[in-house]
């Protein structure tokens, strides 16, 4: 009985076979033309700036000059731009775990006055850019003195930490069965033991991803960086990049290694969190 | 509406619920407090301030004062450089997104095929590219894209068509730029393949026995199935176009010739250049109207066409 199933099955396979392999050489196609940008700064990070310089361009450098990057190292304060990035992202990052979990907490779980008003207006500011708020907000934080130090991206962060990060918590949040709070709450424990015990490390995975977002938006952030660090004792890698491109505008090659430098990071969070990166686009995605 | 009754459900007596009610009040202010400070100071409190500020000619030198209507008279009136901009963003924003969609869209539906082996290796190579920070990828598509020396012109010449100047001419600037753009859609394609993952096979294989083949399947079905997604990321994009900045500063300058003048660029230099706050606030302002149009327009377009399956909630 079932033969003429697995017969009928086996007719069609030759066809499939050969349009699968038509999407393979496409498909491998695209992702030469995805990691070919990669491969180019790679290999001029790694050439002579003589060898930079020919046309038509070699596809392979000569020598592989890894002192290229000792040296690149030697011309930019890479160090101190890494540190300074660092400083400016860790409390950042945490300030928006933390802040962003409350508020998805409240708007999620907790019946308020207000709630559904306050959820409008959060996501009112995820559709509102920038353009309007960018100078009131130099403004104000000009006459707080807060120029030229981080407390401006450390304020954001600790005051809700972006409308699409409360809105993943939220979303979040709201799909944990309420019988673990209400449990809890009968034992006599309150809603901060609750949220701290009981929601946070259920909730692990939303925060790894809004932990990856935040991540990689402080570190590849460069308007708010260029506008309130003028002084570059405290500019990041990403201002800091650009001192090195100012300096030395046709060393290419040490260019493209400080580039690959901050590009590395930002590959390597991504393939240990890639779960949870294409976890979270998809929710601010398609339940947006 | 269940949602608004299931406060915790412990028996006790009115005067026990209404206490509990109002911790409830109050404990949910509390988780929400810093938040509302950000809503608050941080956003619609800026905008408000944006908007005064807006009708002065308030620099970092003097003190303000206030002058009415004269920027937003000036700059739709007599100013250049805004209507160049606005030119140049839209011209992009339209570009950029028709690319990149159809790109996204077309390696999505590529990956989406039920016989691929090794889908999750290219969905990550195709990801990749979008993850390179906006500094570093600008820094190296201007090194592809040197004339002289440039990855792009090697490859043209390999194959015979003439060189291109690409950013470093005014007529191939914008386009340029809209070619990198589609480089970095991966995050788009991850949208769009969650889209496809949710498009039923059975209406598929309807279509096909009908003998429709792979144009019907996709207008017919695959188009309306995912349409909210269209719509996000058509939102998204049009959005993320008005708020280029990167390229301009770090690539072009905003040249050659005001080619790649974008309005997010000319809004920074009016004010952080010039230091014409006021005036450059006025700007932000015409172009968040704009923007507004723009995503009203997107809505309105979208509208009823957008199908979302029954088991939205």
């Amino acid at each position: 009985m079932a033969a003429p199933k697995i017969d009928g099955i086996k007719k069609n396979r030759a066809p499939v076979r050969v349009s699968t392999l038509a999407l393979y050489v496409v498909l491998i196609a695209i992702s030469f033309v995805s990691l070919v940008p990669l491969y180019w700064m790679l290999r001029s990070s790694l050439m002579s700036n003589a060898e930079i310089f020919v046309f038509p361009p070699r596809f392979t450098p000569k020598e592989w000059r890894w002192t290229n990057y000792v040296k690149t190292f030697q011309n930019f304060a890479a160090a101190r731009y890494f540190k300074n990035t660092m400083l400016l992202l860790i409390p950042s990052v945490i300030g928006t775990l933390l802040t962003s979990a409350m508020a998805g907490y409240a708007l999620g779980r907790i019946n308020f006055p207000g709630r559904n008003v306050w959820f409008t207006l959060v996501i009112g500011s995820m559709i509102l850019p920038g353009h309007v708020t960018l100078i009131p907000q130099y403004l104000t934080f000009s006459k707080m003195g807060m120029v030229n130090t981080y407390w401006p991206f450390y304020l954001a962060a600790w005051f809700g930490g972006g409308a699409s990060n409360i809105f993943l918590m939220r979303q979040f949040m709201r799909t944990l069965p309420r019988d673990y709070d209400e449990s809890a709450y009968i034992d006599g424990a309150n809603r901060v033991q609750i949220f701290l015990r009981i929601l946070v490390p259920l909730c692990a995975p939303i925060m790894i991803t809004v932990g990856i977002f935040s991540f990689m938006a402080y570190w590849n952030d460069f308007q708010g960086p260029l506008i309130y660090l003028q002084n570059d004792k405290k500019f990041t890698l990403a201002l800091g990049i650009l001192t090195l491109r100012g300096a030395y505008s046709s060393k290419w090659n040490y260019i493209m290694a400080a580039s690959l430098v901050m590009v590395i990071p930002a590959i390597v969070l991504f393939a240990v969190g890639q779960r949870y990166f294409l976890q979270g686009i998809v929710l601010t995605g398609i339940k947006g | 509406m269940s949602k608004a009754k299931s406060s915790l459900p412990v028996s006790g007596k009115l005067h026990g619920m209404s206490q509990m009610r109002r911790n409830e009040i109050i404990a949910g202010y509390l988780f929400f407090l810093p938040t509302i400070f950000g809503i608050l100071l941080l956003t619609y409190g800026q905008m408000i301030y944006s908007f005064v500020i807006s009708f002065t000619d308030w620099n970092v030198f003097g003190s303000s004062k206030f002058v009415g209507l004269q920027n937003y008279v000036q700059l739709l009136t007599q100013d250049f450089f805004f209507w160049k901009a606005m030119k140049v963003t839209l011209t992009y924003a339209f570009g950029s997104v028709l690319l990149t969609q159809a790109v996204a869209l077309l390696m999505a539906m590529l990956l989406n095929n039920k016989h691929l082996h090794g889908k999750a290796i290219f969905r990550t190579i195709f990801y990749v590219p979008s993850i390179v920070p906006a500094v570093a990828s600008c820094l190296l598509w201007s090194w592809m894209f040197n004339p002289d020396y440039g990855l792009f012109n090697a490859a043209l010449s390999a194959v015979g068509l003439p060189k291109s100047a690409w950013i470093y001419a005014e007529s191939s600037a914008v386009p340029s730029m809209i070619l990198m753009s589609a480089w970095g859609c991966g995050a788009t394609m991850v949208v769009y393949l969650a889209g496809l993952s949710n498009v039923p096979t059975t209406l598929l294989e309807a279509v096909e026995i009908d003998g429709g083949g792979v144009w019907v399947k996709f207008w017919n079905i695959t188009v309306p199935m995912i349409s909210p997604v269209l719509f996000y990321n058509t939102l998204m994009g049009v959005i993320g176009g008005f708020m280029t900045f990167t390229n301009a500063y770090v690539m072009t300058n905003g040249g050659p010739n005001n080619a790649t003048l974008f309005v997010n660029f000319l809004i920074y230099r009016t004010a952080f250049g010039n230091n014409k706050f006021g005036y450059a606030s006025a700007l932000a302002w015409i172009v968040f109207v704009v923007l507004a149009t723009c995503t009203l327009a997107i809505f309105k377009f979208f509208g009823k066409k957008v199908y979302y399956g029954s088991a939205e909630n």
